[in-house]
């Protein structure tokens, strides 16, 4: 049997790690290799609490971009940029609403388009929204009682 | 030189010249040990033909030699984490996350860490013993009696050769422990093979594995130059002479590895995070 050559050897090892690594940073890491296509929209919060970088925007639970960024605007409401995919179009009547996975999951944002014809563009502001369910303030609502 | 002062001390001073002494050997050691390492690297663009030649050699002995032995050993690290995930998650009613503890335990600490111990055990070894070799039976002033510079012949090549394969092995070594989860957790335990890599996908983000070839680098890195240093300098270790100065070296080069490979997961850990 002819043993293989220290290269070859060397290529398939090399070869093997590569597609190891291709497949943890582009497939795992979601590392975008060419930039982003896609359109930024605003949305100002009353709260936006547990609301993460990196968090999903949905549209009827189809997931449809991310959260970009979450600061404070000029009036101390919650900012929230989300980047879009560009043939998602929403009218600026839209509703946006900081939803919980389950019980105890993590925070995302579902929107809900509106009737409206007047479309948002890149940069514009949803101004309809709904803030995050505090459910520790439910429940002790509903535990010591103050819901009538 | 320093003054040797320690006669004319009281003897309860004995105690804390010990620590000095001590303090004093092992920062110069690590010093030595950071020029050695910027010596090797910068050695590595030396105007020599052979380096590329010596490259791929090194790269066949650090990193295709290792192939099997990271495969069989992550095989194994991903099917018992496959394993006591499920037992401890089935108490939470919540196996559907098996995926993403699988996997990222092996990404953020049990990769790196495990393929730099194997690759010490395995490569590093060797590397001290066969240098250390060289070094008492005077090959390395051969090398320089010819012209050879026994830095870019034998020290930088094995450490560009690491910096190329410590990533790739970890690589290897998550992916096929990420397999190794889904032989126990999907083939042998039953949950759903969607959601297992569903979960994977979900919960791993690119800062985590940003911070696993971080880390491989940094392990790449002491690896090879614990390993290189103890073996270049065993003609004045202090504890033999001869072979046994090579055994010791050997010794303390994959003693010393493990101990700075784990203080640096430590340190690297907490600064990622």
């Amino acid at each position: 049997m002819k043993k293989y050559s220290l290269e070859f050897s060397v290529g398939i090892f090399v070869l093997i790690g590569l597609v190891c690594l291709g497949y943890m940073t582009i497939r795992l890491g979601k590392m975008e290799v060419v930039a982003g296509d896609g359109y930024t929209l605003n949305a100002r919060f009353a709260s936006v609490t547990g609301l993460k970088v990196g968090a999903g925007v949905e549209i009827s639970g189809v997931p449809v971009g991310k959260v970009t960024g979450v600061s404070l605007n000029d009036e101390y409401y919650a900012r929230v940029s989300m980047q879009l995919d560009n043939q998602v179009r929403l009218g600026d009547d839209s509703i946006a609403s900081v939803k919980t996975s389950g019980l105890i999951g993590d925070k995302y944002i579902s929107i809900s388009r509106g009737a409206s014809s007047t479309l948002l563009a890149d940069g514009d502001e949803l101004t309809e929204t709904e803030s995050a369910v505090d459910i520790e303030a439910l429940i002790s609502k509903y535990v010591f009682g103050g819901a009538q | 030189m320093h003054e040797r002062v320690s006669g004319s001390n009281p003897p309860f001073f004995s105690p804390v010249i010990a620590v000095g002494e001590k303090s004093i050997a092992c920062l110069s050691e690590t010093g030595a040990m950071a020029i050695f390492m910027l010596h090797g690297l910068r050695c590595m663009f030396s105007p020599s033909s052979k380096q590329w030649s010596k490259l791929i050699r090194q790269i066949y002995v650090i990193g295709a030699g290792s192939f099997f032995l990271i495969a069989l050993i992550s095989l194994f690290s991903g099917m018992v984490l496959g394993l006591q995930g499920y037992y401890t998650l089935s108490k939470f009613g919540s196996t559907g996350f098996l995926g993403s503890a699988v996997a990222l335990t092996l990404i953020r600490e049990l990769a790196p860490v495990l393929t730099a111990i194997m690759v010490t055990g395995r490569a590093g070894s060797a590397m001290a013993a066969e240098i250390g070799v060289m070094r008492i039976t005077d090959q390395i002033d051969a090398l320089e009696v010819m012209d050879i510079s026994p830095m870019s012949y034998l020290v930088s090549p094995r450490i560009m050769a690491s910096l190329i394969v410590f990533p790739l092995l970890t690589a290897i070594f998550t992916v096929v422990g990420i397999l190794g989860g889904y032989v126990t957790g999907v083939m042998l335990l039953g949950i759903n093979q969607g959601v297992y890599f569903s979960r994977i996908e979900s919960s791993v983000v690119l800062s985590d594995i940003v911070g696993c070839f971080s880390k491989s680098l940094v392990f790449g890195l002491i690896v090879v130059t614990v390993c290189c240093h103890k073996g270049y300098f065993a003609h004045m270790r202090a504890d033999g002479m001869g072979a046994e100065a090579v055994g010791n070296a050997t010794t303390s080069a994959v003693v010393l590895s493990c101990i700075l490979l784990l203080t640096a997961d430590y340190v690297l850990t907490s600064v990622l995070l």
